[in-house]
């Protein structure tokens, strides 16, 4: 079968699926989720304009970044089925290209290319690192693929810290800048934030955009059954490698952006904790809408930011920790979960409208 | 009758980052707002607790208020890591509005922060007991000040006393693969090798290495010590290897390598250690009027706190002691983007429990080092028993300022004298 009458027949499945009246329910539905998105842009496009330098640098900033990292795991897990842990890890091949290829503080460890090569060495290797990483992890399946990907991203870790020559150890990379195009400090809250923004919403449109694409939906097909989907004709392996060579390019823009915003990257930012925050930030957004990340990544930001002010000083991971098992044990597919579940409470004809 | 409502969320959502956005901006308080900056968490998360103790004590000895203008702390947690440091940091500064600004505590932070400094130059960064060489020798930030010491200061006399001392010719070192002990290292060098000691070998390990058997078996014969930078269990694992393998050669120690964690451990070697020198920025038992006052003051106020205070309690006090002390001194004045204050702290002479502690002109302390050598105490525990000062020890270790930026910090291959 091709993949358009695959998705031909997807997509009757899901037509067919709902009752009559939801499908006469549908054409305002789908107004009001563009309704809704538009207010979102408007909004985020807005964001500088009232909120504080702190604000747009460090939580907003931050958490666009972070979120485009997330948004290439969520790419793999939500619709690949491919749970890893290594993102963090081609995240920092990036920002360790940026750096070397680049300029860095240290003379004895940069390259001193212009910065447009830089940037695209460093995407290059991280599509790179991601392809090498999934075509290892495509061969296994669930909880392996966590393991092998935990593996690969604390060699690298290890790799980082004790390589001297190259990575300068444990020390890292620092003064990472950003280049000083159209005469624009790059750094400053309000031009980061932007640029943050342009490329959280070119991922964010990708993912939205291939989800759909012949090629997503027989992603989405090789998750729920990748055995059938082998019957059916379809090169499983080469679809999961494809799957993680995007993600690597987001990921590797999500690294780029994360040596601007630290100005630095060392060991530290490729660790095993790193790793872990990415997942846990996919988590409690939600894998399935390529929304769920940014939103994960923003309660993120505002809990390490604002957690050590809520309860006494040396027990706010606790807080951290908290929330995040709370919304997990109230909504299993995260914010984004808790979300549909109230839309859906409120009117149930609509729960297939938003997707 | 749904999407109405949805479509109203994100109506709500930018209505509460513009709260949140304002609140940020909201208030100028009476209170002094002074933000404090530690590892709470992670790996020096001990270190980090007995740092802010530090900070309390000096704001108490103030009795909590200077000119009249109540202090109050704002605490802030990194976890080692620089780009936490200066989200922390940020955070303090930008969000919370400190006007003066203690911390923080490892060296690769202290680079950071002092980097940020420079983009916040109305705020005066006071630092917490980071001891990188980098963050006042190069390119220091005016408004960034240090009233401790750096790792190569520490070291500083060390040298000296194991050639002329104890008689050590030539030396094998064993140190960990990062910044602070290439500084400690060369602390210890530049007066060893100028005495005519030799450094025959160093071995870098990387952080937490558990098999040292490759090192010991390339240490050679011919040597008279063994220089050991290694902290906390790496310390113990070398020291328990070294003694199967049948070692028996005397040991030189980084400030790191000695402390409390390290000569608690059980075993035979432990005995070998007696005698060990080493130097640093305090000593436990220095029998000085002012030392002990202050282990006192201490041990009274902070009954959950460690058995004496540790070199990060002493070096955050020391910092927070000098910023009050001088916030004291110009009468709270912090007008003119804090100019009186600054130039108060860059000329005052600071009284602190272990001696008088100036700036030099990259606002870095020369302050006083400690030479000291592990003994037994009479219940059977260990500790390092005070031997001598090494008064008024500046950054650049007894050389011009031209000799030193010729030698620069320590690094790897940084000095050498084979």
């Amino acid at each position: 079968m091709s993949a358009a009458r695959w998705r031909r027949a997807m997509s009757g499945q899901v037509i067919s699926a709902q009752a009559p009246s939801a499908a006469a329910a549908a054409a305002p539905a789908r107004d009001s989720a563009w309704a809704w998105r538009l207010l979102a842009l408007a909004a985020l496009l807005l964001y500088p304009a009232v909120a504080s330098p702190f604000f747009i640098f460090q939580v907003g900033g931050q958490a666009l970044v972070l979120g485009i990292v997330a948004l290439s795991l969520a790419w793999l897990g939500g619709y690949g089925g491919m749970v890893t842990l290594s993102q963090m890890t081609v995240a920092g091949v990036a920002g360790y290209a940026l750096a070397i290829f680049g300029g860095n503080a240290s003379a004895a460890h940069s390259l001193g290319w212009p910065w447009w090569l830089a940037i695209a060495m460093a995407l290059s290797l991280a599509v790179l690192a991601a392809v090498a990483i999934g075509a290892l992890a495509v061969r296994t399946e669930g909880i392996y693929t966590i393991m092998i990907t935990l593996a690969i991203g604390v060699a690298f870790f290890y790799l980082v810290q004790q390589n001297q020559t190259v990575f300068n150890g444990f020390q890292g990379l620092s003064r990472i800048l950003p280049p000083p195009l159209f005469g624009v400090d790059w750094r400053a809250p309000v031009p980061f934030y932007y640029l943050a923004l342009a490329c959280a919403l070119a991922a964010y449109c990708a993912v939205a955009y291939l989800a759909r694409s012949p090629f997503g939906m027989a992603l989405q097909g090789i998750r729920e059954n990748p055995r059938r989907m082998r019957a059916l004709g379809f090169n499983v392996n080469a679809h999961r490698i494809a799957a993680h060579a995007l993600a690597g390019l987001m990921a590797g823009a999500g690294g780029v952006l994360l040596a601007w915003y630290n100005s630095q990257i060392s060991p530290g930012s490729v660790g095993t904790t790193a790793l872990i925050n990415i997942l846990i930030v996919a988590v409690i957004g939600g894998m399935r809408h390529p929304a769920g990340p940014f939103l994960g990544a923003l309660l993120f930001v505002l809990l390490q930011n604002f957690a050590i002010d809520l309860v006494d000083r040396e027990r706010f991971n606790l807080v951290i920790g908290g929330v995040f098992l709370f919304i997990l044990a109230v909504s299993p597919d995260g914010l984004l979960g808790v979300w549909r579940r109230l839309a859906r409470t409120a009117h149930p004809a609509a729960r297939r409208s938003s997707s | 009758m749904t999407h109405f409502n949805l479509g109203r969320i994100p109506a709500a959502l930018a209505a509460a980052a513009l709260a949140a956005g304002m609140a940020g901006q909201a208030g100028a308080q009476q209170a002094l707002r002074i933000g404090a900056l530690a590892t709470l968490e992670g790996p020096f998360a001990v270190p980090g607790q007995d740092g802010m103790r530090g900070i309390e004590l000096a704001v108490k000895e103030h009795g909590g208020a200077i000119a009249g203008r109540k202090i109050e702390l704002v605490k802030a947690s990194s976890n080692g890591n620089p780009d936490t440091a200066v989200a922390a940091a940020r955070k303090l500064v930008e969000q919370d509005k400190v006007e003066l600004f203690i911390g923080p505590l490892s060296g690769s932070e202290g680079i950071a922060v002092k980097n940020y400094a420079k983009s916040q130059p109305q705020v005066t960064f006071v630092n917490g007991s980071s001891a990188a060489q980098e963050t006042t020798v190069s390119d220091p930030a005016p408004n960034f000040f240090r009233f401790s010491t750096d790792g190569a200061q520490w070291q500083y006399g060390l040298g000296d006393y194991a050639f002329k001392e104890k008689g050590y010719k030539r030396v094998v070192s064993v140190a960990e693969d990062y910044s602070f002990p290439y500084s400690l290292l060369q602390g210890f060098m530049v007066e060893f090798c100028r005495a005519g000691g030799k450094v025959v070998d160093k071995h870098w390990v990387p952080l937490g290495t558990k098999d040292y058997s490759s090192v010991i078996a390339r240490l050679p014969d011919d040597i008279d010590a063994i220089y050991v930078a290694l902290g906390g269990s790496d310390a113990v694992n070398f020291f328990s290897q070294y003694e199967q393998a049948g070692g028996d050669k005397p040991l030189i120690a980084g400030s790191i390598t000695i402390d409390q964690s390290v000569l608690g451990y059980k075993g035979k070697r432990r005995d070998a250690l007696v005698g060990t020198p080493s130097a640093g920025p305090i000593a436990d038992d220095y029998d000085d009027p002012a030392w002990k006052a202050f282990v006192d003051a201490y041990r009274k106020e902070f009954k959950d706190g460690l058995p004496s205070p540790s070199l990060f309690a002493h070096a955050y006090y020391v910092n927070a002691k000098a910023l009050l002390d001088g916030l004291a001194a110009v009468g709270g004045d912090l007008s003119d983007n804090q100019a009186k204050l600054r130039r108060q702290l860059a000329t005052m002479t600071v009284k602190t429990p272990t001696g008088d502690v100036r700036l030099d002109e990259n606002r870095n302390a020369v302050a006083n080092i400690f030479l000291t050598e592990v003994a037994r105490a009479g219940d059977g525990s260990f500790y390092n028993k005070f031997v001598k000062v090494v008064p008024d020890v500046d950054q650049y270790l007894g050389m011009s300022r031209e000799e030193f930026t010729k030698m620069g910090v320590g690094s790897r291959t940084n000095p050498e004298c084979r």
